[in-house]
């Protein structure tokens, strides 16, 4: 098998300034270095086709061998179409990010970073309940006044303080706790109770 | 007992609508299942037992043992397969006996208006059945699947108090410490399985000691060391005991039979199973003791500190469970009687003291012994229920806990006595000996706490029990008496397990007569005589009653010495620790920045490869050429391609990166060509038009220059990563190429393509015939990215609600606005307006509807010259592609071009009146066509995408040689028009609007102005000094 060096060496300067691009903020940057990407990946089964040839049109007295290979002409055709459409959808995103957030840039994803800062309290697992020693709390009465005889007892939960009523109706981990405001909001709610 | 199963599960799947009809009253009905199970279960006996004597020849696991199998997935040895032994059936008396009482109980424990008692009743029911199947399976995976039914079974119903923290978090505990241990075991299981080659537990049995002894004999003592794992966490045995007690925050009733009576002990009962086989295995002894005896002893030892009934009887079952698992886990024929009438016995009692506390609790409101005063003079059945629970659970005389533990203490006193242990057995037997006087006086504690008379508290209201309440555990405890008085039942249930232990008789020994079984492993009797047990049994007595007595010192003791670990504290340290490491590898991984992700999976996908091929050290391979002989202008086009490249990546202006990008797709296309495909180099030269338009109609908002915004140090690595995934993309291609040795399939297109084909252009028979399902999956990609576009754009609805040109006003389009009047670009355009008012012909058909600075009167006559005469050539591509050059796709980018030139002549409303379907429509017909082409020789009895040649005359024409494959192309041709004018429609009319709508909110004068009239009203006013009437312009008004 041959390997045309000219068409690689092309193909290598077509990915690596593609890649260069993709590793950019500039959304358009990333755009135009998906298009040499795909330019170079075009030219890499271009390059599998061996030696230039003739035009793959069929006459009885050519040799097949003789023909620039069909197979991979076909694939990048293919190939060439569907970027066409990838680029047109990549173009619809830019102008809609563009349109809504005024920016051509890649944000950073803040809720990775929020995730990262996470404390590891976490009111499901880590706030301190109060003991029950029974299912049935007084008044037996009414069994929907269920925690009323406890609602004066407060818990040190992650540096604060809440109702253990509150503590134990903490549903959220992550999000409810995480900032100062939250907290006096709980308080006061449960103060004003 | 398929059918029992079924039972169970088909019941409990119908549950909750019936509790929806009758409230509580449905536990009855549950209840029933059980119950009915249970007498058929009394039915087996005989079955199970043998006929009178048991005369069978064989080994007596064969004896008539009842099995059912049904295969499941005969590929995996998987199986459906029950045998209902001797163990199985003492298992089961237990599980469906207390699970009927319990359902009974729970029908008078729960109020009707209590939410979720659908699914609790039809939890605690699967679970009835799950346990059944857990103790009758006889295939280990089998095994394992009920097991872990049960697990999450429990967690649903420890969970029951769903809106409690105390209940979700306990739950969750108890979850993740038995499911940890049942993963434990099933890798055990797997390893034993895979040892024995079988994975039934009957056949592993029958083999188990040439596997202890055999060449696996490692093997199988890791595996077993992993069941019992599973055992211990399942079974609550230190250091998995903590989640027992923090599991009381389920109701009563479940902790009474999955805590008591039911699952946990199928840890025992998975040590009773394995036990007969590998009792010699390096670990079991040591592990089943030590772990047994320590549960045993800090089991009750918490008991005594606690001040909840409820705690004090869930570390009582602590203790027990490990007291239990010792006896059973000894593997001696005495042992494993004593053993079995333990487990039975536990179940009894503890289930009726665990009922008696739920009674307590539901009537008093209270579960704590510092509150609770005077309730055996509320009321005195209850205590004499609990009475006789706590005494069987003590070993006082006469009740089924006595005759047990004095059986275990025989066994216990053989075990010291018989050479080989050394010192242990003496040790094991004083560690009983100290736990039973800890199980005595946790007894009297809790019987004090519950009903006694405290002074100085105050008693305790109680409500007064209905019988029916009362009823469950007051026949659990009647059948303790009855297990005391007359044990011989049991004793006869329980031989046949204890036959399996007598050393040397498993396989010859058909006979189990009772005198030899009975020589090895003794009876169950209320009176053995004076024996030694006996006085063990008279000091523990002593023993519980003075720590009972003084109770006070023993508190004191108690509270002075620190607890000096706290495996509760230790599980929840060690989950904070995970959660700790969780949130620290995702902050590491998961920075929420596309680069760095980009950066680490690029970097991975130059690094291996290219370690790959410096670790395969291989010669580059022969065949290696810079210049193609046939082609050398290559070097040229290569040259202006990299050149175009490097530009696009240093430029700075966003249209001429843009630009520099087409530069290198125009020069692939040249490349193309010089390599000798000219269907690629035509194609590709319409895309790169296309998308050249495609990106100055989407970027036209955005600004001009293009900063690189990830400077610095980032810049390096970027460069690094591109130029080192650039080489690594070289050689890898060159190795790959240089590793072909094979004919390319290829080299039988040409044949192919015209003989089968039909065509001269091999490549376009390739994508339409050869390759068709390949093209048909492409245009289905194209459809989608077109409406995509076109989703992205229009957010509401996709573009058809264009008025027609005729009802646009003038000159109403792309106007510009708040130009300086008095600056130059101000007197340019009033020039050009001024001029807009000659009357022009309309070379186009929406022309006029465009602002007049926006129009060129050149490129309207162009595209009225040009545009049919490119429609025409996209139709010639498309039908003279099978022969020459075209095809589909370059046919419909010809006509997509047309239809650019004639929107960026004559503005949108041109483009509406060029095309008057809309492109959705385009798309689904385009597909549809290529569909049918492929359906269509189906019907006509060939294959999917077959095509024929049809040879006919035409006049003019001549004779034509039709291919059917053309019809599939011409599916392509217009799929693809209909992408080209989403794009048109997408990037271009619409984002037109959004400018136009733009800057008459932006204006201050503009700002109330509609589109249309008013618009036209103000900019008329304005140009009333440049001469222009107003009336001129609103001629056009339709």
């Amino acid at each position: 098998m041959t390997v045309n060096l000219t068409l690689l060496t092309v193909m290598g300067a077509l990915y690596a300034c593609g890649i260069y691009l993709i590793l950019e903020r500039s959304l358009t940057r990333v755009l135009l270095g998906l298009m040499l990407l795909a330019n170079a990946t075009n030219l890499l089964i271009l390059a599998t086709g061996g030696y230039a040839g003739l035009a793959p049109f069929f006459s009885k007295d050519t040799d097949p061998g003789s023909y620039n290979d069909p197979l991979p002409q076909a694939l990048i055709l293919t190939s060439i179409v569907i970027s066409f459409a990838v680029t047109a959808f990549m173009l619809g995103i830019i102008y809609r990010t563009w349109l809504l957030a005024r920016q051509d840039d890649i944000q950073d994803d803040i809720e990775d970073r929020r995730v990262a800062e996470t404390p590891s309290f976490d009111a499901e697992d880590d706030a301190v309940i109060p003991v029950e020693t029974s299912e049935f709390p007084l008044p037996m009465l009414g069994s929907d006044g269920s925690a009323a005889a406890e609602s004066t007892a407060t818990v040190e939960a992650g540096g604060r303080t809440l109702l253990a009523e509150h503590a134990a109706l903490e549903e959220k981990p992550g999000s409810a706790n995480f900032t100062t405001d939250t907290d006096t909001d709980t308080d006061t709610e449960g103060g004003a109770k | 007992m398929i059918t029992v199963l079924a039972v169970h599960f088909a019941v409990a799947a119908v549950a909750p609508f019936v509790f929806r009809k009758f409230g509580r009253n449905s536990f009855y009905a549950l209840a029933a299942v059980p119950a009915g199970s249970f007498v058929w279960l009394l039915f087996q006996h005989a079955a199970v037992y043998g006929a009178g004597a048991p005369v069978a020849i064989g080994s007596p696991a064969e004896t008539g043992a009842p099995v059912e199998t049904v295969p499941w997935i005969p590929g995996l040895g998987l199986e459906f397969a029950f045998r209902m032994d001797a163990l199985a059936w003492v298992m089961s008396l237990l599980v469906l006996g207390v699970g009927a009482l319990v359902l009974v109980y729970c029908a008078r424990y729960f109020k009707d208006k209590d939410s979720y008692l659908g699914g609790f009743g039809a939890q605690l029911l699967a679970f009835a059945g799950a346990m059944f199947g857990l103790v009758t399976a006889d295939d280990l995976l089998m095994m394992f699947i009920f097991w872990e039914l049960t697990t999450v079974l429990s967690y649903l119903l420890i969970g029951y108090a769903r809106t409690r923290l105390a209940a979700r978090r306990s739950a969750l505990q108890a979850l993740m410490v038995t499911t940890a241990g049942g993963l434990a075991m099933l890798v055990g299981l797997i390893m034993l399985g895979a040892s024995a080659g079988t994975y039934r537990i009957s056949a592993i049995l029958e083999q188990a000691p040439g596997l202890v002894s055999g060449p696996a004999a490692g093997a199988v003592a890791a595996a077993v060391v992993l069941i019992l794992v599973g055992a211990v966490t399942k079974s609550a045995l230190v250091p998995f005991h903590f989640w027992l007690p923090g599991a009381m925050a389920a109701p009563t009733p479940v902790s009474a039979y999955l805590h008591a009576a039911a699952m946990v002990k199928a840890g025992v009962y998975i040590v009773a199973r394995l036990a007969p086989g590998f009792t010699d295995t390096a670990y079991w002894l040591p592990m089943v003791l030590g772990l047994g005896l320590a549960t045993m002893l800090v089991g009750g030892y918490r008991a005594l500190r606690q001040t909840d009934i409820k705690l004090i009887l869930a570390y009582g079952t602590v203790s027990q469970l490990g007291f239990i698992t010792m006896v059973v886990g000894l593997g001696k024929p005495d042992a494993a009687l004593a053993g079995l009438a333990m487990l039975l016995a536990h179940g009894l009692f503890k289930a009726t003291l665990f009922l008696v506390v739920g009674i307590i609790d539901h009537q008093s409101g209270t579960r704590d012994i510092r509150k609770l005063s005077g309730v055996f003079r509320s009321s005195r059945a209850l205590g004499i229920v609990a009475g006789i629970g706590a005494a069987s659970m003590a070993g006082i005389p006469l009740l089924g806990g006595f005759v047990a533990k004095e059986s275990v203490l025989e066994a216990f006193l053989h075990f010291a006595s018989a050479p080989g242990y050394g010192p242990w057995g003496a040790v094991i037997l004083a560690g009983v000996v100290l736990g039973s006087v800890l199980t005595f006086a946790y007894s009297a504690r809790f019987m004090w706490g519950a009903f006694a008379v405290k002074p100085g508290v105050e008693r305790t209201p109680f409500k007064a029990i209905r019988p029916s309440f009362l009823a469950a555990p007051a026949a659990l405890s009647v059948l303790t008496i009855v297990y005391g008085l007359w044990p011989a039942p049991v004793d006869a249930w329980i031989q046949p397990y204890a036959a399996l232990f007598i050393e040397g008789t498993q396989l010859t020994e058909g006979t189990s007569d009772a005198g030899s079984t009975a020589g090895a492993a003794g009876h169950l009797a209320l009176w053995h005589g004076l024996t030694p047990a006996l006085g063990l049994t008279a000091i523990t007595f002593a023993a519980g009653a003075a720590m009972f007595y003084g109770r006070r010192l023993v508190d004191r003791i108690q509270s002075a010495i620190p607890p000096w670990f706290d495996a509760d504290r230790g599980y929840q340290l060690t989950i904070g620790a995970l959660d700790d490491v969780a949130v620290w590898i995702t902050g590491r991984t998961q920075r929420g920045s596309l680069y760095f992700y980009l950066a680490v999976i690029l970097s991975v996908a130059f690094v291996l490869p290219m370690a790959a091929l410096i670790a395969a050290n291989k010669p580059l391979p022969e065949g290696l050429y810079f210049v193609d002989p046939n082609s050398p202008l290559q070097l040229v086009a290569g040259a202006g391609i990299v050149i175009g490249a490097l530009a696009a990546v240093r430029a700075n202006k966003r249209f001429l990166a843009v630009l520099m990008v087409s530069v290198t797709g125009y020069g692939i296309a040249l490349m193309f060509a010089l390599q000798g495909a000219p269907d690629l180099a035509l194609t590709q030269m319409l895309v790169e038009t296309i998308i050249l338009v495609a990106f100055v109609l989407a970027m036209r908002s955005l600004p001009a220059e293009l900063r690189d915004r990830t400077g610095g140090k980032y810049r390096v690595v970027r460069v690094i990563i591109g130029l080192a995934f650039g080489a690594t993309m070289v050689f890898a291609a060159i190795h790959a190429m240089g590793a072909r040795i094979a004919t390319p399939v290829s080299l039988e297109f040409p044949q192919l393509a015209y003989e089968g084909g039909g065509g001269l252009n091999i490549v376009n028979v390739t994508l339409v015939d050869i390759r068709a399902w390949d093209t048909f999956g492409e245009i289905s990609v194209l459809a989608l990215a077109a409406t995509g576009v076109a989703s992205l754009i229009f957010v509401r609805g996709r573009g058809d609600r264009l008025r027609t040109a005729s009802a646009v006003a003038e000159g109403t389009v792309g106007r510009r606005h708040g130009v300086d009047k008095s600056s130059r670009d101000g007197a340019a355009l009033a020039l050009t307006r001024k001029f807009a008012a000659a009357a022009r012909d309309p070379w186009l058909v929406a022309g006029r509807t465009l602002a007049p600075e926006r129009r060129s009167i050149i490129f309207e006559v162009v595209t009225r010259l040009v545009f049919h005469s490119m429609i025409i050539f996209s139709l010639y591509l498309l039908l003279a592609g099978h022969n020459l050059p075209g095809g589909g796709f370059a046919g419909g980018l010809m006509a997509g071009l047309a239809l650019t030139l004639r929107y960026l002549a004559g503005g949108r409303f041109e483009l509406h009146e060029a095309t008057p379907i809309s492109a959705g429509t385009l798309l689904g017909i385009g597909l549809a066509t290529a569909a049918l082409s492929g359906a269509a020789p189906v019907l006509l009895g060939g294959q999917v995408f077959q095509s024929a040649i049809i040879e006919f005359w035409l006049p003019v024409f001549g004779d034509i040689k039709f291919v059917t494959s053309t019809i599939f192309d011409t599916g392509v041709y217009i799929v693809v028009v209909g992408l080209v004018l989403d794009v048109l429609r997408s990037l271009g009319a619409e984002i037109d609007e959004h400018f136009e709508e733009r800057p008459l909110q932006l204006d201050g004068q503009d700002g109330a102005a509609q589109e249309g009239a008013a618009g036209i009203q103000d900019e008329a006013s304005e140009e009333v000094p440049g001469g222009v009437p107003a009336e001129s312009t609103r001629g056009g008004t339709a």
